[in-house]
């Protein structure tokens, strides 16, 4: 019996994951082979996908690109045995995209077979859990701090204060809540986890729970995530039947329960307050802070509300030690990050490495540059609200406080490539539009400036009053920057300005030749 | 009387003990701990500009023109939803403040209508006295933009507009209809610049939930939520302070007025008893002072089936006291009698007893509280000592458990209903005892723990169960007991509750009420913390009311639930000034102060006071009154405020006790139901015309102030004393506070601490008999 290993990540299943599998299953028992297929996570190699292992005396063999028709080829080729043909890409640990990476949140993405606990325990889930305990609720704390560890969502908070605060609060009931709702374009991570390695969460959350107190956890996720949402319900209900949650050692102390709630289509309810409306059962709108979720969260309670890749890097850093993780990365951004690299990239996928990398290396190197082959103009690094970086910024280091340093942000770690044919005032525009049509509503500078922002731009493309609303898009950037309420308006300016300041030409290109046309006769 | 706008800070005071000083602008300021940077600097005399904070709300912190620089720390946090911190410097006026205030303004205005010359709140406008305050020159957006500015118009209630073209998504109105009234009719619709103020998911106003109670007109910053009165007249140019005569919640409001005509009332904030908060009626329902059914001019007829003949007051007044004068020489002394209004103020309460006990010289003098709260005056003096509840209306705010027995307060007690549900929502429990299922059983965000539905005529069966389980469970507060009260007597209580046959189970056939329920009530009671009962004319208006009365004292109690915040025995008053008007002496039995007709001394006091020998026999009651009319010894009655033939029991007796009379002399607004029988009609006065005080539910003695001369020619309390001139009993006063002045005289100061003095300061109020400390 040969062991193949077939992606039922989304964007495998995107490009025939699942018709590879039926074929495949189809031709194996045509031959008479005796074959079992594991559907696993990705191994975060978009261009290769479906990407196809097989399991040998080598190790893991990979073949991907890989569609139905390749397989009787790759039958014929010796498939089951490794054998050489123009899709292998050798073993998939020694594949040179997977050798540059340090893989500790990811480390068991696409190897395990992600709604199996025999396997998800051979490959050490639960030893991060059984270490907290071992350690003691205030001990564990103090290790997450120590690692360095901070909120992968975006706003880059020690998890291990955070997790402090909401510990030390006085109260009947804690929660934790993690939000799974992954709405920045161009981001993956969270449902890559939620589909390849679910358990690293449901644990990472054990592990807040026992660190602060609270015996109850929500996953807000979102209706986008089909999937990600059934494997995790999955590993969920198998881990919930299997033993009382606040699984394995936790049996002997308090019960800790997982309720997955599935958010409808709004990004801003990923900002933390919005979520915690949004799980109230309330109209998704942000809350002003303070007081701060430790303190009063959900249902008025203390609250720990922590990114997916966050409570999934924290078995690791329980299991492996603080300072295992923090003698990785760069400057004050500790350890690993989930790189996920997107747009107009030869080689677009998740790339976990410790923080340091220059921006160019990962475009260039690890992305291989733009996919049309055409030069990079800029990348948005961040997410939708991160800020636009043209390779003249490219020996920027991937570090929170470098990116802060250049009016950037690292975000939840996402990062899109352009080429030369964008038009970076669209671009400008875009962030205006994006932020209007996912504004909640409540402040005033989300809620009004966004759209005149979008006429602004208009008539600045125009070629309308072009310097007088230039100042004005700025003086908006800026009400919008200090005056949001959340970081939905407060951060839409880091693409528009940036967009203006590094390439300013394409605003005034389209003005200067609508003044031209103006000036005619 | 000039118009002044009540202060607003931004947001509400904080209830902490800790001290925080901090700076602010250069300026060392003290405050509660918890309370906004808005609010600190609004205290120290620095205006923060703000849209949409008010001190009604909690901060919400979305119109973003409050930002502040705090030393030390980034960014530009909103003064609203920042807490003091102590050592913080705070400056609320910077040159990078005061561009992202402007950019915010410049912001709104893009998307406003630029009508402010014919708008109705023009010269009363939040967005405009920030469009001032933050400096906006000019609008560099345009006005071609994205807007809002063909948004319809809701007018479909009939005392206020909705604009939805001038709304500047506050959410105050949604807030205030949330948090203030807790009704939650009001929503935000949609979502970023399509954000809208909806009522019901997009019912008209008056279709939807909506009360109509106007908290979210008050609330609105802008002419989006604008009263109809006031698109009408126009803006109000002064006001005056005065006390709402519909319920006994007393409303404190300001009467918004141009020249004599009130523009709109707004509930006032420093008001005791209503915090701010107001219902439909009482801001809205004013109108009655000047409709057209309303009778200014006196009437007399000879016979009550003859038609009415307009007459002056001179004539009018002359007959009555010549009817009076007949019937007591034809019949005796005796067969003339009055009852006192619980609608009219205490001064008219006290001259009408007065107008009785001296001028006709007989004791038949009773009120309408005979048939409401009369069982709560006795059931509270003999448990207790004196004839009121034992709590003020904020002290709901300190109370875990509820039980409100048949009572309905968010129809009948409105604004005090809303106080309660907003504790309710912060977490305390309800137990509603009721046939009926009333709104507060299960209204949004409230649930109430426990409903016993019990068979009408069975409140006594019910206590006592409870009482059963308190005792048998051993849930008594002994050592509050023992310190507290009669341990004798409560053993002798005890042991008759504890008896078998009063136990839920034992009880349940007669009551309707499972056994469980009543148990678990009874624990809840006595051991969830904070208990108070609050009821209402469901536990009164019953022939076993005192008991019923008696029973709920004692179950208060047994469970050592009297005697600090949040506990206590509370009865809701029906009309404006039931407590005034049993306290001002209109029982036949009792001179104001409750101070029985056989005391001598007590007589001694009022026989100087008013030069007369007055009788030691308790007169009639209203029903006696009745009783003799038809026997044919009672012939002549003065009746103040009161349609006794809609409100007394069995109406048939009352109409012939009524038509056996000779002269029946009314003294009302409107030729009521009782006034087809009545010989003389004197119109009277409207709260809004007349001087004086009410006492509420909560025993707090409020101003009422005239804000328009009285359209009838005189106050109530002048008619009285015309009547009393007329009949040759001397009356001179020339202000109603003198007739306070001669009862504050009269009262022995430990009991009725009326000063006249403190009363007469602008919006004071003072509780009686606890209080000793002027309250304004």
């Amino acid at each position: 019996m040969t062991k193949l290993f077939v992606p039922a990540d989304v964007a495998a299943l995107a490009l025939g994951a699942n018709e590879v599998t039926d074929v495949l299953t189809r031709a194996a028992a045509t031959r008479g082979l005796s074959i079992e297929i594991v559907r696993t996570g990705s191994r975060g190699m978009a261009w290769l996908e479906p990407l196809i292992e097989v399991e040998t005396a080598n190790g893991r063999v990979g073949y991907g690109p890989v569609s139905a028709g390749d397989i009787p080829g790759l039958l014929d080729a010796g498939l089951l045995t490794g054998g050489a043909h123009p899709l292998a890409i050798g073993p998939v640990d020694q594949h040179p995209w997977m050798r540059r990476q340090t893989r500790l949140t990811f480390a068991r993405c696409g190897v395990i077979d992600p709604v199996s606990l025999d396997d998800c325990v051979a490959h050490g889930v639960f030893k991060g859990l059984d270490a907290a305990l071992e350690l003691g609720a205030a001990p564990t704390i103090e290790a997450v701090t120590k690692s360095g560890l901070r909120g992968r969502g975006g706003a880059g908070f020690p998890a291990g204060i955070k997790w402090k605060t909401a510990a030390e609060a006085q109260a009947d009931q804690k929660y934790i809540v993690c939000n799974a709702d992954e709405g920045d374009s161009g981001t993956f991570a969270d449902r890559m986890i939620m589909e390849g390695d679910p358990m690293a969460l449901i644990e990472g959350m054990a592990i807040a729970a026992f660190a602060i107190g609270a015996d109850k956890g929500y996953v807000y996720s979102r209706s986008e995530y089909p999937h990600a949402n059934a494997t995790f319900g999955e590993a969920l209900g198998l881990l919930l039947r299997a033993r009382p949650l606040g699984p394995h050692a936790l049996v002997k102390r308090k019960p800790f329960d997982i309720e997955r709630r599935i958010g409808a289509g709004s990004y801003v309810c990923g900002e933390e307050t919005a979520l915690l409306e949004s799980l109230e059962g309330k109209r998704g709108q942000v809350r002003a802070k303070p007081p701060l979720p430790a303190h009063r969260g959900l249902f008025g309670k203390p609250t720990v509300i922590n990114n997916v890749l966050t409570l999934a890097t924290v078995p690791w850093v329980l299991a492996h030690g603080a300072d295992a993780y923090a003698a990785l990365g760069h400057g004050r951004s500790r350890g690993t990050m989930p790189i996920q690299l997107a747009g107009n990239v030869k080689y677009p996928g998740l790339f976990e490495a410790p923080f340091g990398l220059t921006l160019g290396e990962i475009v260039n190197d690890i992305g291989g540059g733009t996919a049309s082959g055409r030069p990079v103009r800029a990348v948005q690094c961040g997410g939708p609200l991160g800020a636009y970086f043209p390779p003249a910024l490219f020996n920027t280091p991937y570090d929170y406080e470098a990116f802060a340093a250049r009016d950037g942000l690292i975000g939840h770690g996402g990062i899109v490539v352009f080429d030369d044919t964008v038009n970076m005032a669209a671009q400008a525009r875009f962030a205006m539009e994006f932020c209007a049509v996912e504004s909640c509503g409540k402040c005033t500078p989300c809620r009004i400036g966004s759209v005149r922002g979008q006429e602004v731009i208009d008539r600045i493309v125009a070629g309308e009053r072009r310097e007088m609303n230039m100042r004005l898009l700025e003086d908006l950037c800026r009400t919008l920057k200090l005056g949001s309420l959340c970081a939905l308006g407060g951060f839409t300016p880091y693409p528009v300005m940036s967009a203006v300041r590094h390439f300013p030409e394409d605003f005034q290109r389209a003005a200067a030749q609508t003044e031209r046309q103006e000036a005619l006769p | 009387m000039t118009f002044v706008r009540e202060a607003d800070y931004g947001t509400p005071a904080s209830k902490a003990e800790a001290r925080v000083t901090l700076e602010i602008d250069g300026r060392e300021v003290t405050v509660p701990a918890g309370t906004s940077i808005m609010r600190a600097a609004r205290e120290s005399g620095v205006n923060v500009p703000k849209l949409c904070a008010t001190d009604m709300l909690e901060a919400f912190g979305s119109c973003r023109l409050c930002l502040v620089e705090i030393e030390g720390r980034d960014g530009t946090p909103a003064s609203c939803t920042t807490p003091v911190a102590p050592g913080m410097k705070v400056r609320t006026q910077t040159p990078l403040l005061h561009d992202l205030r402007r950019g915010v303004m410049e912001l709104y205005i893009s998307d406003h209508p630029l009508d402010c010359l014919t708008c109705p709140t023009n010269g009363d406008c939040e967005l405009q006295d920030m469009a001032g305050a933050v400096g906006l020159r000019e609008v560099r957006y345009g006005y071609t933009g994205e807007n809002h500015l063909e948004e319809p118009k809701d007018e479909s209630n009939p005392y206020f507009t909705f604009d939805g073209s001038k709304c500047i998504v506050c959410s105050r109105c949604v807030r205030a209809c949330e948090e203030v009234q807790g009704t939650f009719a009001l929503t935000i619709e949609g979502r970023g610049f399509d954000s809208k103020v909806k009522a019901s998911a997009a019912d008209p106003f008056f279709e939807s939930e909506c009360v109509s109670c106007g908290a979210c007109v008050q609330a609105c910053p802008t002419a989006t939520l604008s009263e109809k009165s006031l698109i009408e007249i126009g803006t109000p140019e002064h006001s005056v302070v005065t006390t709402c005569a519909y319920c006994g919640v007393g409303c404190a409001f300001r009467a918004e007025m141009r020249g004599e005509q009130v523009v709109r009332r707004i509930p006032h904030k420093d008001g005791k008893a209503n915090r701010g908060h107001s219902c439909v009626k009482g801001r809205f329902a004013w109108g009655y002072a000047t409709h057209r059914e309303r009778v200014l001019k006196p009437m007399i007829r000879a016979k009550a089936s003859d038609p009415w003949q307009e007459v002056s007051w001179d004539e009018a007044i002359q007959h009555a006291a010549s009817e009076i004068r007949l019937i007591q020489a034809k019949y005796g002394k005796a067969a003339v009698g009055g009852v006192t209004s619980s609608r009219c103020t205490n001064e008219e309460t006290y001259l009408v007893q007065k107008l009785v006990r001296a001028g006709f010289g007989v004791n038949n003098v009773d009120t309408c509280a005979r048939v409401c709260h009369s069982p709560t005056g006795y059931g509270l003096k003999t448990t207790f000592g004196t004839s009121a509840g034992t709590q003020d209306f904020d002290s709901v705010e300190h109370t875990d458990v509820m039980i409100v027995i048949g009572a309905n307060p968010t129809d009948a007690h409105p604004v005090f209903a809303s106080r309660m549900k907003k504790r309710l929502r912060q977490g305390a429990k309800l137990i509603v005892i009721d046939p009926r299922r009333i709104d507060l059983v299960k209204t949004p965000h409230i649930e109430a723990a426990h409903h016993l539905p019990l068979r009408p005529g069975t409140n006594v069966a019910v206590l006592t169960a409870l009482a059963h389980v308190v005792v048998t469970e051993g849930l008594a507060d002994e050592a509050f007991i023992r310190e507290r009260c009669d341990w004798d007597g409560f053993q002798a209580w005890a042991a008759f509750v504890a008896e078998e046959r009063w136990s839920p189970e034992a009880l349940e056939s007669a009551t309707g009420v499972p056994a469980a329920e009543v148990r678990a009530a009874a624990r809840l009671y006595a051991t969830g913390g904070n208990g108070a009962i609050y009821y209402g004319l469901g536990v009164t208006e019953h022939s076993q009311g005192a008991t019923a009365v008696m029973a709920i004292a004692n179950l208060a109690m047994a469970t050592g639930n009297i005697g600090r915040p949040g506990v206590g025995v509370n009865p809701l008053r029906g009309q404006n000034n039931v407590q005034g008007a049993c306290d001002m002496g209109s029982f036949p039995h009792e001179l104001s102060g409750y101070r029985h007709i056989s005391d001598d001394n007590a007589r001694a006091i009022f026989e100087s006071l008013w030069n007369v020998k007055l009788d030691d026999e308790p007169g009639l009651r209203i029903p006696n009154m009745l009783d003799a009319a038809i026997d044919g010894s009672f012939k002549g009655i003065y009746i103040q405020g009161e349609d006794i033939l809609q409100s007394d029991p069995n109406t048939k007796h009352v109409a012939e006790g009524l038509s056996a009379m000779e002269c029946v002399i009314v003294h009302d607004l409107f030729l009521n139901e009782t006034a087809n029988y009545a010989t003389v009609f004197l119109p009277g006065s409207t709260f809004l015309e007349k001087n004086g005080t009410f006492t509420n539910a909560e025993r707090r003695i409020q101003r009422v102030r005239r804000v328009m001369s009285p359209l009838n020619g005189y106050e109530d309390w002048e008619i009285t004393q015309l009547l009393s001139n007329a009949l040759g009993y001397p009356m001179r006063y020339t202000h109603a506070s003198q007739i306070m002045d001669e009862i504050y005289e009269s009262a022995p100061t430990h009991r009725l601490p009326y000063s006249p003095t403190a009363l007469r300061k602008e919006n004071a109020s003072r509780l009686w008999p606890k209080e000793t400390q002027p309250h304004g």
